[in-house]
């Protein structure tokens, strides 16, 4: 694989499965009412 | 509007982990793995990944939370919701249940052809010609592109087996079906796709398919249409602006976070597609290294890439039925819970109009589904017209649909503002401006461009080299019948006690006839 394509999946990892580690990490951190 | 009503009751998911698995269930389905990775190959490689991460951020997830907030307010499927929205609004609703109930019923049939690959995967039944297998052995197409109704039996009973597991599922509620059935099939579909992405990427000529999907072609930034292209993924992969997420939303609770909820949706949804892409692409790249050719020589998607291309994939590797397995029994997961989000749009719109109970109603508007999909498609000119519904039923009546609910939110009612108060009030990641920018203005002129160039390039092209006779009737014919049909569905009375006013306000204390997420009914 050339550098670029090797740099753009790394990336493509990174921001999609990081915003997905983060966004599941900010609801666990904001738990819902459970009497709601 | 201080009515106090107590009506049936509208069921409730157990909390907000089962709404978010069965939202992922419904985003994640068959284009995910067979339509994003040729997609991003076609514009640009790793270079789409910068148009796709803006799309998601400006379009998609917004209209999720956009889907979510009129829902959650509303507490109806789209219809009830738009109505309580605004009177003159709830044809939008309807016009949104018929887009799924088109849909659903050539749907089905893509389930079962996964479903009957699946087993023809275990002895390679196609042999050395899959595409002879597909079209002439097993979906027996006649070759002539007209419309008829000679049956083929193996796609029929297969159809039926899927709708009967549909209707199941349905008929066991929003808790015990949908919600059960997405807590199974859900992680098993990530734990069969996350074994063959393993597989694929220890394939010979895996890194030569990664290299071609990731390697970047910086102007194709410049395009306007691989931005198109990005959003268009973004918008049909979500299954935003159709219905799904409302009725999913109408379920929950009265305090559920919602905006928090629809990050974890997005990104699962984005996170599975750029996997698909590289199980796809690896498995490409071992694909034409063994027949000693260039990627872009066996790149394909769609029905091309799962029904032709990976069952040649399948047959030229060790172990080839056990990665046969992985793949078309990931296609089915995928497909069926997405199925299921789909038909329940319409199960629910009927029973918030007539009051039906659950089980009759799943029959009713279930039972016309399955009969339509099964007179219309498992036949010898099945394929042809299968093609051309799905076609006009996308790229018309979901963006159709999306353009004129955003026009009609945004800037005829103007409704914004307050969606977007009720998502601040139950949520932890707020929303100001930019949601009011990206869902007010930036969307609908992005979904305006995308249905005037259709529908411009339809008038002036046709479809696919198919007869215009049978572009008229499934294609034209179909999206026109659906817009007249939602009108008059919205001039039918409601049933008697329904609050169409009630809209959820979390300024207002609770009644005891307004229990959270329960009535359907409730104060004002």
């Amino acid at each position: 694989m050339s550098g670029a394509a090797i740099g753009m999946m790394f990336l493509a990892l990174i921001t999609l499965w990081g915003g997905l580690l983060l966004s599941i990490l900010h609801l666990r951190r904001h738990p819902d009412d459970p009497d709601a | 509007m201080a009515q106090h009503e107590v009506t049936h009751k509208r069921e409730v998911w157990s909390g907000r982990s089962v709404f978010i698995m069965a939202a992922i269930g419904s985003a994640v389905g068959l284009g995910n793995i067979w339509r994003f990775p040729y997609i991003a190959y076609e514009n640009g490689g790793g270079a789409f990944l910068i148009p796709y991460l803006v799309a998601l951020l400006t379009a998609g997830i917004p209209l999720l939370f956009l889907d979510y907030a009129i829902g959650h307010k509303f507490r109806g499927a789209p219809p009830l919701a738009f109505r309580r929205l605004r009177r003159g609004a709830e044809f939008i609703g309807w016009w949104q249940v018929l887009v799924c109930f088109v849909i659903g019923v050539y749907y089905a049939v893509i389930v079962a052809w996964a479903l009957r690959y699946t087993f023809f995967s275990l002895t390679e039944a196609w042999g050395d010609d899959p595409e002879g297998f597909l079209i002439e052995d097993f979906l027996q197409q006649d070759g002539d592109a007209t419309f008829g109704l000679s049956f083929v039996p193996g796609v029929a009973w297969t159809l039926l087996l899927v709708w009967i597991a549909v209707l199941g599922v349905l008929a066991l509620g929003v808790q015990r079906g949908i919600g059960n059935a997405n807590r199974f099939f859900v992680p098993l579909l990530v734990l069969l796709f996350a074994v063959l992405v393993v597989r694929s990427l220890t394939l010979e000529g895996a890194t030569d398919g990664l290299n071609a999907f990731f390697s970047p072609d910086w102007s194709a930034l410049t395009d306007t249409g691989v931005w198109i292209a990005a959003y268009g993924q973004i918008f049909f992969s979500l299954s935003v602006a159709f219905g799904i997420m409302v009725t999913y939303s109408s379920y929950l609770k009265r305090k559920t976070n919602l905006t928090g909820s629809g990050l974890v949706v997005g990104f699962s949804n984005s996170s599975f597609e750029v996997l698909a892409g590289i199980g796809v692409f690896s498995a490409l790249g071992f694909m034409a290294q063994a027949q000693g050719v260039q990627i872009s020589e066996v790149v394909a998607g769609g029905i091309g890439l799962a029904f032709i291309a990976f069952p040649a994939i399948i047959s030229s590797m060790p172990g080839g039925p056990f990665f046969g397995v992985l793949f078309f029994g990931s296609l089915v997961f995928a497909g069926f819970t997405s199925m299921i989000s789909i038909i329940q749009v319409t199960v629910s719109a009927f029973q918030d109009k007539t009051g039906m109970s659950k089980v009759p109603a799943v029959l009713a508007v279930g039972g016309v589904s399955a009969i339509v999909s099964l007179l219309l498609f498992p036949t010898t000119t099945g394929l042809n017209t299968l093609d051309v519904v799905d076609r006009f039923a996308n790229q018309f009546g979901i963006v159709g649909v999306a353009f004129v609910a955003l026009v009609v939110v945004a800037w005829i009612y103007r409704r914004l503002p307050e969606l977007r108060d009720h998502l601040n009030s139950v949520s932890s990641f707020k929303i100001g401006a930019g949601w009011m920018f990206f869902t007010g203005i930036l969307t609908p002129i992005l979904l305006g461009y995308m249905l005037f160039s259709e529908i411009r390039d339809r008038i002036r092209d046709g479809y696919g080299g198919l007869p215009d006779s049978l572009v008229l009737a499934f294609g034209w014919s179909v999206q026109a019948a659906v817009i007249v049909l939602a009108v008059v569905l919205s001039f039918i009375p409601w049933r008697k006690g329904i609050d169409l006013e009630y809209e959820l306000d979390e300024n207002r204390p609770l009644t005891p006839s307004a229990t959270d997420g329960t009535s359907s009914g409730g104060t004002q």
